[in-house]
């Protein structure tokens, strides 16, 4: 198909020349009254995979979760019973204290490094590009191996060079201490995302004006100053959007977790997500169900108060 | 690697123009070298762990155990290959990644790239706008959040094998990609298509011959995303294939944690061999990743 050059357009059309624009409104209202079956053709495979193995699977669950079923045979409904039991179970409570500090931990450290990485690289310095492309590698690889890596290091080489240079604290392996593994956990996980949110706020950090930078420099701004006045108000978009998806991802965390310490020691670095996979082989499929839609509550409240506290703050500022 | 780098060369001094090359270094300012220094320095945290990656897997399996990670190896032992590639049955293992991950790139391009152009062309209509947010809702749902309904799901359709998981995979990049490709759609002009369509072109015609290549840059981008996150998901696979010698190449490396475990040597030659497709298309393809990335934030 070529693409049709307007004389072409002029003479197939019936009704050539001034009429164009009302033909085009002719068409527009027509398609108001109908649209083209082919339309539907093209979003319907979407919606109905869609429905069928995302939504009707969460609909499933979240009736389970009102009944004592096991996974497999008879069932009855339970009503609140599970999210009762949920409540008072010192390892579910848990496994969310762990997931939600390990989440803020993380995404601290992240923006912050992510951010400071991104300044650095906007400046005048030698092999930027080159620097970027080698920042951005974790990001491409698989999770799992990067926790495999990372478990070996953090179990041999940490423990071997903290010997020779008789520091004391890290002579164990963190991994298998239960007041420091979750540390490796947040290392592990900033390490593989802070690519995304680098390149995200190099993107913000280029739309900046140099201008801005260069007048408040004559008005005596120092860099902190600028960092607080210019940068940051200038990219609170592209926090929000790094915040908002690192923590949707921290929150869902298990890869990382099964490589570096499977949860352990003990169950000290247990997430939510590890947990609700017990449920398929513990028995307790309805019950890690109900844990299940919590957390899905939970995950959107979050994200929605993350938005909404920007939301005002955008318009504090326009 | 140079495909980033978009700053342009700095042209060479002609006889005539001798004062050009300082005035321009004045305009460009100076190379900040303690900064460079210093990002040099953090990049060291990105390569150390594949530099030690790299040597452990050309180590004997007598020096991977002596505690120095940082080592060359010495000596030069490329037979800790050979066995990973026994012991992970790296053949089965990297096809099923292979697989799995190709369905997920081509349901995800074919699926997405369709809805976003009905939806974009039909946003008067109630029924497309709402398709949208359904479609987009899914981004704020974690996979741990519908995982046991849907192992039930699988197992009992019969897709508890590799295609499920391809499946499955495509649905979690739905919400991503039908958010790039709705954005791009919207900057393309619709006097393209009328003109077309005033030929006699079909919209099934319209899309394959106009649309689709108008979105090239946009499928490179949601493809490499859907490959990377196929090839490097560990949760889904281990979760949903019932078949352990179906495994992709993530999975199949958890063999080293028990059994083997002190041939590390062997084990990080499969790490590597496992990490390296990505790494390497990563450096092939690097501008869609970044846009990819970039874009991504921006449209949300």
């Amino acid at each position: 198909m070529t693409m049709q050059t307007p004389l072409a357009r002029e003479t197939d059309q019936p009704a050539p020349g001034p009429a164009t624009a009302a033909t085009r409104v002719h068409r527009r209202v027509g398609s108001l009254h109908r649209t083209e079956p082919m339309y539907y053709f093209f979003v319907v495979p979407a919606l109905v995979l869609f429905t069928a193995f995302v939504v009707a699977p969460a609909c499933v669950g979240i009736f389970y979760s009102f009944t004592d079923y096991l996974g497999f045979g008879a069932w009855h409904f339970l009503g609140l019973e599970n999210y009762k039991a949920l409540v008072s179970d010192p390892s579910i409570l848990a496994s969310y204290g762990f997931t939600l500090g390990f989440a803020l931990v993380t995404v601290v450290a992240t923006q912050v490094i992510a951010l400071a990485l991104a300044i650095g690289l906007t400046k005048k310095v030698k092999f930027a590009a080159g620097l970027r492309s080698v920042f951005v590698i974790p990001m491409v690889v698989s999770g799992i191996i990067v926790a495999y890596v990372f478990n070996y290091l953090f179990s041999n080489t940490l423990p071997a060079l903290a010997t020779s240079v008789g520091f004391g604290p890290l002579e164990q392996s963190i991994l298998g201490d239960p007041n420091l593994a979750w540390l490796s956990i947040v290392i592990v996980s900033a390490w593989q995302t802070v690519p995304g949110a680098l390149l995200v706020y190099t993107a913000g950090l280029t739309s900046i004006p140099n201008d801005l930078y260069e007048a408040s420099a004559l008005d005596g701004a120092g860099a902190w100053k600028q960092l607080r006045s210019i940068t940051l108000p200038l990219i609170s978009g592209f926090i929000v959007i790094n915040t908002v998806l690192g923590v949707k991802g921290y929150l869902g965390a298990y890869d990382v977790i099964v490589g570096l310490t499977g949860g352990g020691p003990g169950t000290a670095t247990s997430s939510v997500a590890m947990t609700i996979f017990g449920g398929f082989t513990g028995g307790d499929y309805a019950y890690q169900m109900a844990n299940a839609t919590v957390f899905f509550i939970i995950t959107v409240l979050i994200s929605v108060l993350q938005l909404a506290a920007t939301r005002g703050r955008n318009l504090r500022l326009a | 690697m140079t495909a980033v780098d978009t700053r342009t060369p700095v042209p060479r001094t002609t006889p005539t123009d001798p004062g050009k090359p300082p005035r321009r270094r004045g305009r460009f300012g100076r190379i900040n070298w303690p900064l460079t220094i210093l990002l040099a320095v953090a990049s060291l945290t990105v390569l150390v762990p594949l530099y030690v990656t790299v040597a452990m897997a050309f180590k004997t399996s007598a020096q991977s155990v002596d505690g120095n990670a940082l080592s060359l190896p010495a000596p030069f032992n490329p037979a800790s290959f050979v066995e990973a590639w026994q012991l992970t049955r790296f053949p089965v293992s990297f096809s099923v990644s292979v697989g799995v991950a190709a369905l997920t790139v081509v349901a995800t391009l074919l699926l997405s790239s369709f809805a976003s152009y009905a939806i974009v062309r039909n946003w008067h209509k109630r029924f497309f706008r709402w398709s949208f947010v359904y479609l987009l809702a899914a981004m704020f749902l974690p996979f741990p959040v519908i995982a046991l309904p849907q192992i039930k799901l699988t197992a009992q359709l019969g897709l508890d094998n590799p295609i499920g998981v391809g499946i499955l995979h495509a649905m979690f990049q739905l919400s991503f990609s039908v958010l790039l490709y709705s954005a791009y759609l919207r900057s393309i002009p619709v006097e393209l298509e009328e003109s077309a369509r005033i030929d006699g072109a079909s919209t099934w015609q319209i899309f394959w011959q106009i649309i689709l290549p108008l979105l090239a840059p946009m499928n490179a981008t949601v493809g490499i995303f859907a490959f990377l996150a196929s090839w490097n998901d560990f949760m889904l696979p281990s979760l949903i294939t019932a078949d352990p010698t179906m495994q992709t190449l993530p999975v199949v490396q958890n063999i080293f944690q028990s059994k083997f475990g002190t041939n590390y040597n062997v084990a990080f030659a499969s790490y590597l061999m496992a990490m390296a497709p990505t790494i390497i298309v990563y450096l092939f393809a690097q501008r869609w990743v970044i846009s990819g990335v970039t874009q991504g934030a921006v449209k949300n």
